[in-house]
């Protein structure tokens, strides 16, 4: 399956599973749906049959909230059946709207409070540089989640210790919890602190699959870590949805339901 | 405690490479050796204990038994969330070691004063509470945590309790170990101040007859129930002492457990800090006395329990 039906597919059921169990952030899940189906569908090293294969690499959903996005995409890749999902946020399921490890093959670590999936990466890749192991670890951070101060830590830290086989991805989506980001903690400018912090950073449209494969996936040219600011559009796909912030916490039900599906069909 | 366990864990990494050890920027003058013998075991995460908590699960999930080091709350109250959500909850096999529990930095202000970190950490799942009570435990509390699977916290006096331990006797985790035995008192006690306790226990046999059981509860979690309960049972009274908040510590710990079993002492008694933050400045043995934490403070406390007052 190409990138861009795997991320037809992640906003579909993800649009399904927060529609069933009434759940929220479906436009966070939206605004990654593109760099997680590039990142499962061409980057990743990782085995559907071998979940725990030493040498995958590993990947991080650090904004744990958007965790149907995970799920859908492991399931489209053959982790667990894809009937499982219909159980998300439901009573009795092992798929909670954070995303979680329990029970569900694939998912590297549960994340849910923003601001822990890179020091626990950075430490992966610490790990994989003592073992001599070529793997990568990815993580994928929010920009809301910039806010927080452990990350800052561990950006300090990836750099010192030169962790070029970590790359971090940024959903930039310039919407937060209660407003956009520039109106809330500026980050800008974005790219230029995390070059001044010693990392190799990479500008991208966060839509674009064909530029997307290219960045995400060529190995740091400078040595340091990597990190990929990728542009993307909170809510992309449902034109009702986008640059909302009513959308980070709307569930789709009925007629909206339906027209964010047909939306989704056509693109 | 401080150079018995770095002592002892230098020993089990030198000959065991899974082992690593992370500091929070602290330990002047005392893992230059460590660093120098096992530098590929040995790494200095900085002034940043929420990386360093995240670090140290990202490492150990990667099959690495990793010690998280620092002072006082620094290395747990600091970053509990990374104790909690990423060590405890991944089962990640991560213990966190503090130096300097309760007053042991006394005059260094609340900021050093650990007195609520038992409480706290033994509100976590998946997580093993161990506070040793004099260096032989301290050592053998440090191989069984290696051995141990899972998040543990290992709470360290910086005193340099005397020894306590006779040839026979067993470290195990979750079982309270018998340092002294009497029938008229069970002082159970956690981590270095087990040394006051056995100073009370001699004046109260000398002064005034009363012989004392001591217990050196050092895992606070798992508590030792059945020895709480036969202690209860058997001798006149329960005190359970600690250089710590009583509100949630081992005293509150033995309490939950005792009542719910139907186990009642025939007198019990919370010994620990009862007067809030200490803004007073001091030694440990200063604030100890202050707080009714000395020889004479337990011993007092001891006699009104047993109506000897």
């Amino acid at each position: 399956m190409d990138s861009k039906e795997l991320a037809r597919r992640i906003r579909k059921h993800a649009l399904r599973m927060t529609s069933l169990g009434g759940s929220s952030h479906i436009g966070a899940v939206f605004s990654m749906a593109d760099l997680v189906a590039v990142l499962y569908a061409d980057i990743l090293k990782v085995d559907p049959q071998r979940p725990q294969w030493p040498e995958r690499d590993r990947f991080i959903l650090s904004k744990g909230h958007a965790g149907a996005g995970i799920y859908a995409a492991l399931a489209e890749l053959g982790f667990f059946p894809v009937e499982r999902l219909a159980t998300h946020y439901q009573d009795g399921s092992v798929f909670s709207g954070h995303v979680s490890h329990k029970g569900i093959p694939g998912v590297e670590f549960s994340t849910g409070s923003l601001g822990h999936g890179l020091p626990v990466g950075a430490g992966m890749a610490y790990a994989a540089n003592l073992d001599g192991a070529s793997h990568r670890v990815y993580v994928l951070l929010s920009d809301g989640e910039c806010d927080e101060g452990s990350n800052w830590e561990a950006i300090l830290f990836a750099a010192h210790f030169k962790l070029r086989n970590l790359f971090v991805v940024i959903d930039y989506n310039k919407i937060q919890s209660l407003g956009a980001v520039a109106d809330t903690i500026a980050l800008e400018p974005f790219v230029d602190k995390w070059a001044s912090f010693g990392w190799e950073v990479r500008e991208v449209d966060g839509h674009d699959h064909s530029v997307l494969k290219s960045v995400l996936g060529s190995p740091s040219q400078s040595g340091k870590p990597v990190c990929v600011i990728a542009h993307t559009t909170k809510g992309k796909g449902v034109s009702f949805m986008e640059n909302t912030v009513l959308w980070h916490y709307r569930t789709a039900r009925g007629e909206e339901y339906d027209q964010a599906l047909q939306e989704l069909e056509r693109s | 405690m401080r150079n018995a366990f770095i002592a002892e864990l230098l020993e089990i990494a030198a000959a065991d490479p899974r082992i690593l050890l992370i500091t929070g920027d602290l330990g002047f003058g005392v893992f230059e050796e460590f660093a120098r013998r096992c530098p590929r075991q040995f790494l200095n995460a900085g002034v940043a204990e929420q990386n360093m908590t995240g670090l140290a699960t990202g490492i150990a999930l990667e099959g690495r038994i990793v010690f998280t080091y620092s002072i006082a709350n620094f290395p747990s109250l600091r970053c509990l969330e990374q104790i909690r959500n990423d060590a405890a909850y991944h089962d990640a096999n991560v213990k966190v070691v503090s130096i300097g529990s309760g007053f042991s930095y006394g005059a260094l202000g609340i900021s050093h004063h650990a007195t609520e970190d038992i409480a706290i950490l033994r509100a976590l799942p998946n997580l093993t509470v161990v506070s040793p009570g004099d260096e032989w435990e301290v050592r053998q509390a440090t191989r069984a945590l290696v051995a141990l699977p899972g998040t543990c916290y290992l709470r360290l006096d910086k005193s340099k309790a005397p020894p306590t331990h006779q040839p026979a006797d067993v470290f195990t985790i979750g079982k309270a170990r018998l340092v002294r035995d009497g029938a008229d008192l069970t002082v159970a006690v956690t981590g270095g101040i087990l040394e006051v306790a056995l100073k009370a226990a001699e004046e109260l046999a000398r002064v005034h007859q009363i012989e004392t059981r001591i217990l050196s509860v050092h895992t606070a979690k798992p508590l030792d129930v059945e020895a709480m309960a036969r202690a209860a049972r058997e001798t006149g009274g329960l005190m359970a002492l600690e250089e710590h908040t009583v509100d949630g510590g081992l005293g509150g710990a033995i309490a939950e457990s005792l009542l719910e079993m139907g186990v009642i002492p025939r007198v019990f008694r919370r010994v620990g800090l009862r007067a809030g933050f200490s803004s007073a400045v001091g030694s440990q043995e200063y604030l100890r006395t202050l707080y009714g934490l000395d020889k004479a403070g337990v011993v007092a406390s001891a006699l009104k329990m047993l109506g000897k007052d």
